[in-house]
């Protein structure tokens, strides 16, 4: 800038005596040739070095790297044990091994060592199958869903939020539930199977006509409702009968679930539970009615307002309380309780975010068509709402998906429960194990949090340019 | 786990309406086939899971022996580990039967919990555990020292007491897991670890170099570990209570697990009552009268139990002291079956 | 829970111009919210019952009578409450939730310091600096918090030398398996002097600092405020102390049996939560920070510069302010989620309130329906008072929008 300034003022000066002022005389001095801007040097000169304070700054955060990098490369692969039997095989001399006593690295057979029971828990051998086909059920039906491409989506969410959970269910746990009745007194039919199926019955056919006679007293035709409804607890009795056939699996107890299986179940069932429990909330909080937008709000801010540790436990220790005398919740279950209403919060204020993202004339203009509330919100905003947010539901999956983590500190074997299991046994006690089997599950979660979270950036784009 | 969904199914139902249906536990162990016992999450000697998952010590043989009292079977038993914070709980809300799992009888826990101790299987009390290397000879050398130890136990409590009644600084560093109390340890995060004296014992052989560690010659408590069940089911109560002294009678009485058959035989009145050939007291305790001849079949007696997880020929090599039968100068006492 | 439900089969509802009572939509919504909340009653009042029949049947005492009783337990660490194994259960509360907030404090001290560094870092036009903030961010809020706290805890300090052979640091003191042994300040007599001088400084600067600005505005001309503060702030309390005779001295850890003795300790559970809650919170804040200033129309940056502002300039006086307005709000939210997230200090025995009051007081008195909603309620306050803060800071900022 400086420079201009004279220049103008030395121009000034010179042509001032002059009788042709504004023409000028010599030709003007040849700026300096560009500096090379591509090429590998130019590029380096425009990103690295393209003033002292950069260039120190790259030299600082070079030398910065050089310190770690190496160091870390050395820990995990270089230096690292990759085979062996025992804790011997990452000992060194002082400890009672074979390795230079300066010697700190990963000790990979240990983890080779344990990996069955990182991903399976203490599920039986014999019954791994069912783990397995549960996983690739997941993974087969979860693929396609996450690619906007590919068709059949209606069908692949009926697989995934309908038949997958059941099958899912009967596969990990064995199935073969014992109904015995709810409704009807003792005394009336002792309990067995079939005392369930009759008050499922009476249940049914109460709802079929209560639904009925609401309809009558609104002057609508009361059959396509009522077909609607049987229909719907038809499905429920479909569902109940295939969770108590017995399909001869052995039943496995939720005790010994566990591992990176456990962590999927609670982050999956967690996420598929908050879905409609935070639609519900978010419409709620938008709500006209003064009861319905206080609850919810009073639900989400509670929920918000405490850590999750709390929550957790408060359903380990508290919620048995609450419950009837001799009424009693697994303990994975009262987490995944506790898991779902907490997530369901958060999951509330991401749709709310995506209901408030909508333009008003939507609303106004389903109103104006003549839908009711729950019909423009099935038709016209739901569906355009749940697409805006799909990239807050996987983040809150993700952040879901990291808090699983916690309920091994009420003492469930997730991942991180069963490593931390790990280092209780001698067999592989080492300074170096704890670091190891640490630095393995970061990876994990590393992988699967970090491609979620790039899928969800594609889906951001994605939606974006259909939006603008 | 069926069960549990059953109920799940039904909650919002039943929650107002169910209060009124409290079966007896003993009626429920009947009714559902196994007793569900609440243990630790892995102490040797005394519930401690095998790789393969099978349960053994002398907190898991008391539930095996309560098993074989209702079933006759001592295999019929669910184990369900329990954190130090959980154990009473799960007891109260009735997710466990009884709670075997190293619990020490206070008064506290006694009266305010709405528990009850149905006796005592090991008697036990507070030591510490010290680097050889640190050349401490007693615990009142401790002075400035850290100590490890578990939250929400009773050594939590002796440890403070100790250390304000003789006047030692220290600092206490508590966590939730006794394997996170033993890493620690071992880790050199404390220079002491304190819990009961059998559980140094036992935790001792998951150290690094068990040899390079000591246990002070100081006992700072007594530890009174026994069964526990909820209170106010007295029928429960008397089974749980009567379980643990048949198997002190039975060893008083010379009846093992070898010689329990031949032992029907025998002309001694005291035994014939204990394993059911005279008397009726197995139908006073709502199961049948073969009930202690099926413990000790199948479990063994109180001496068997001792010798087979903690005793001399076991890692953990605690001697009977103090566990003794009276007869020997010990503490285990049982009233008579008669 | 799901409470929120319609009346089945309201969805296939369809209104008719004839006005029925029932299709009256302000009858209707109230019938609704009546039985919304008679459902509501309904569950509740089952639990509470519940939970008295339960509570009354196992015999359990309830009520707060409790937290007037001693405690019996130690705590290793409470830096300003006295306490000892005879105080209340009262004060373990207090205890408890003064370390969190401790940990709060500290650990959004240098989260935000950390994160507004990366968060700049990412918009370098350095390749070098923009990939590390890049790669940190990444892999910092894609491993999980409790895997972070073990990692510092487990991974690294506990694999120090144990206290006998102390790593020496020098002039700070030693550091090892027991944490850290810092050197500490022994304010003497006359110390107070300091504080005074200190306060006095911070004064004067603040004066400067309104006067420069207004002989800015006034005349053009610049004075040097940040220079001068800094002189005067550390300047004064210097000479103070050479007046007063040097009252200020250091304690420095000396070797004792357990390891090093006196000076100040650092629990390394402590050093591993900071550690685990800055980093990690860091990674979030830089995010914000990212956005907030791209959030800044560049139209701004070019006018600063066509005004003659250098870049560092243009950042200080024309950016980080506008994006202030868009980074407070979510920031504000990190450090909520930050102090929740002190909570995990549970798992590794580092005493807050979680730790303490939901661990150790519930387990030695069984009272966890108190218990736990003490604790929740405690977090729910914090909550509270951040976001009405948060509200309040918000109206103050949009006063300034034109």
């Amino acid at each position: 800038m400086s420079g201009i300034d004279s220049q103008t003022s030395m121009n000034r000066a010179e042509t001032g005596g002059l009788e042709v002022a504004y023409v000028r005389q010599e030709l003007v001095p040849a700026i300096a040739p560009p500096i090379n801007d591509s090429g590998v040097i130019g590029w380096m000169r425009k990103n690295l070095f393209s003033s002292i304070f950069n260039t120190a700054l790259t030299l600082f955060s070079l030398y910065i790297l050089y310190l770690t990098v190496p160091g870390i490369i050395k820990w995990v692969l270089t230096d690292a044990v990759w085979s062996g039997e025992d804790r011997l095989a990452c000992a060194t001399i002082a400890q009672g091994g074979a390795l230079p006593d300066d010697w700190k690295a990963a000790c990979w057979p240990y983890v080779g060592a344990y990996l069955k029971q990182f991903i399976y828990g203490r599920y039986p051998d014999a019954e791994l199958w069912r783990v397995n086909l549960t996983l690739v059920m997941f993974f087969v039906g979860l693929v396609p869903m996450l690619m906007p491409s590919l068709p059949f989506k209606r069908e692949n969410i009926i697989f995934m939020l309908g038949v997958f959970p059941v099958a899912a269910f009967v596969l990990l746990s064995g199935g073969n539930l014992d109904f015995n009745g709810f409704l009807l007194p003792d005394a009336i039919m002792a309990p067995s199977e079939l005392k369930f199926w009759v008050d499922f019955l009476i249940v049914s056919l109460i709802i079929c006509a209560g639904v009925g006679a609401y309809m009558n007293a609104t002057d609508s035709d009361p059959k396509p409702a009522v077909i609607l409804t049987a229909i719907a607890m038809g499905i429920l009795a479909l569902v109940l009968f295939v969770m108590s056939v017995d399909f001869g699996l052995t039943p496995v107890e939720t005790d010994l679930w566990g591992g990176f299986v456990m962590t999927l179940v609670i982050a999956v069932t967690g996420i598929v539970a908050a879905l409609p429990l935070g639609i519900l909330l978010a419409l709620g909080r938008r709500s006209d009615m003064p009861a319905v937008s206080l609850f919810s709000v009073i639900f989400i801010e509670f929920w918000r307002g405490v850590p999750l540790i709390t929550v957790l436990f408060m359903s380990s220790v508290m919620l048995p309380l609450f419950l009837p005398d001799g009424v009693t919740f697994d303990k994975l279950l009262r987490a995944l309780i506790g898991v779902a209403l907490f997530s369901s919060a958060y999951m509330a204020e991401v749709v709310r975010g995506g209901l408030q993202a909508l333009p008003k004339g939507q609303y106004e203009g389903a109103m104006a068509v003549g839908l009711n509330y729950w019909q423009s919100m099935r038709l016209i905003i739901m569906p355009q709402a749940l697409k805006i947010v799909i990239p807050g539901i996987v983040n809150t999956f993700i952040g879901l998906f990291k808090d699983t983590t916690l309920v091994s500190i009420i003492g469930l074997l997730d991942f991180l429960g069963m490593i931390n299991l790990s280092h209780s046994d001698s067999t592989w006690a080492t300074p170096v194990q704890a670091m190891t089997s640490y630095v393995f599950c970061a990876f994990v979660f590393f992988l699967f949090c970090f491609g979620m979270s790039r899928y969800s950036i594609y889906m951001e784009d994605r939606l974006n340019t259909s939006h603008r | 786990m069926k069960n549990t969904i059953v109920s799940t199914l039904g909650v919002v139902a039943l929650s107002v309406s169910a209060l009124s249906a409290s079966a007896a536990t003993l009626d429920d162990v009947k009714a559902k086939g196994f007793v569900q016992c609440g243990v630790s999450q892995g102490l040797p000697g005394f519930s401690n899971p095998d790789s393969a998952g099978n349960w053994t010590g002398i907190d898991v043989d008391l539930c095996r022996g309560v098993a074989a009292a209702v079933f006759g079977d001592a295999t019929k038993v669910k184990y369900t580990p329990l954190s130090a914070k959980e154990r009473f709980t799960a007891l109260q809300s009735g997710e466990v039967d009884v709670l075997s799992r190293n619990t020490t009888w206070t008064a506290t826990r006694d009266t305010t919990l709405g528990l009850n101790f149905a006796g005592v299987n090991y008697y036990d009390g507070q030591g510490f555990m010290v680097r050889k290397d640190l050349g401490v000879k007693s615990a009142l050398e401790l002075s400035g020292a850290s100590v490890c130890t578990n939250t929400g136990t009773t050594t939590e409590l002796n440890v403070a007491d100790y250390f304000a009644s003789n006047k030692l600084e220290y600092e206490i560093v508590a966590f939730e897991k006794a394997d996170e109390v033993v890493a620690a340890y071992d880790a050199g995060r404390c220079d002491v670890y304190t819990t009961d004296a059998s559980g140094l014992y036992a935790q001792r052989l998951k150290l690094t170099n068990p040899a390079d560690h000591t246990v002070l010659p100081e006992i700072i408590s007594k530890e009174p570990l026994g069964p526990v069940v909820r209170q106010g089911d007295d029928q429960w109560f008397n089974l749980v209570k009567w379980t643990h002294y048949a198997m002190v009678n039975a060893e008083e009485l010379g009846i093992t697990s070898a010689n329990a058959d031949e032992m029907k035989g025998s002309e001694n009145p005291a035994i014939k009552r204990v394993l059911g050939v005279d008397g009726e007291f197995g139908a006073a305790l709502g199961v049948g009268n073969d009930w202690a001849y099926n413990i000790v079949k199948q479990v063994g007696n109180y001496g068997e139990v001792f010798n087979r997880n903690v005793g001399p020929d076991t890692p953990l090599a605690i001697s009977r002291g103090t566990n003794a039968l009276w007869t020997n100068g010990g503490l285990q006492y049982a009233p008579p079956i008669r | 829970m799901a409470v929120t439900d319609s009346p089945a089969g309201g969805s296939t509802v369809r209104e008719k111009p004839k006005v029925k009572l029932l299709n009256d939509p302000k009858f209707r919504s109230i019938i609704f919210q009546i039985i919304l909340v008679s459902f509501l009653v309904w569950i509740i009042w089952g639990m509470i019952n519940n939970a008295a029949f339960n509570l009354q049947k196992a015999g359990i005492a309830s009520g707060f009578g409790f937290l007037d009783t001693a405690s019996g337990f130690g705590l290793n660490f409470s830096p300003f409450i006295d306490y000892t194994s005879s105080s209340s259960f009262l004060s373990v509360y207090w205890v408890g939730l003064q370390n969190t907030l401790v940990l709060a404090v500290i650990g959004i001290f240098f989260a935000t310091i950390i994160g507004f560094l990366m968060g700049v870092a990412r918009l370098s036009s350095n390749w070098v600096i923009r990939a590390i903030a890049y790669w940190y961010v990444e892999i910092m809020r894609n491993i999980p918090l409790l895997l972070q706290i073990f990692i510092w805890y487990k991974g690294v300090l506990a694999t120090l030398p144990i206290a006998k052979n102390s790593i020496d640091l020098g002039a700070f003191g030693f550091l090892n398996t027991k944490g850290l042994f810092a050197p500490q300040f022994v304010f003497g007599e006359g110390s107070g002097m300091m504080g005074w001088a200190l306060l006095i400084a911070i004064v004067i600067t603040v004066v400067i600092g309104k006067w420069s600005k207004k002989r800015q505005m006034a005349t053009g001309q610049r004075f040097p405020v940040f220079w001068t503060g800094l002189g005067l702030i550390i300047g004064l309390p210097l000479l103070m102390y050479f007046i007063m005779g040097q009252p200020v001295s250091t304690n420095y850890p000396t070797a004792g049996n357990f390891g090093p003795k006196g000076g100040m300790r650092v629990i390394p559970e402590f050093i591993a939560l900071i550690l685990a809650l800055s980093l990690y919170t860091a990674a979030f804040i830089a995010e914000i920070v990212r956005a907030g200033i791209l959030a800044v129309n560049k139209g701004q940056t070019e006018a600063s510069y066509a005004l003659g502002l250098r870049p560092g300039q243009t950042l200080r006086l024309n950016i980080i302010p506008q994006a202030l307005r868009v980074i407070i709000p979510p920031l504000t939210s990190q450090y909520l989620n930050l102090t929740k997230n002190s909570s995990l200090a549970v798992a590794i025995a580092y005493p807050d309130l979680t730790a303490v009051f939901a661990g150790t007081a519930l387990n030695q008195t069984g009272q966890a329906v108190e218990i736990i909603g003490m604790t929740m309620l405690t977090y729910l306050a914090i909550s509270l008072v951040t976001s009405l803060f948060m509200n309040w800071y918000n109206a103050k900022m949009s006063l300034v929008e034109r």
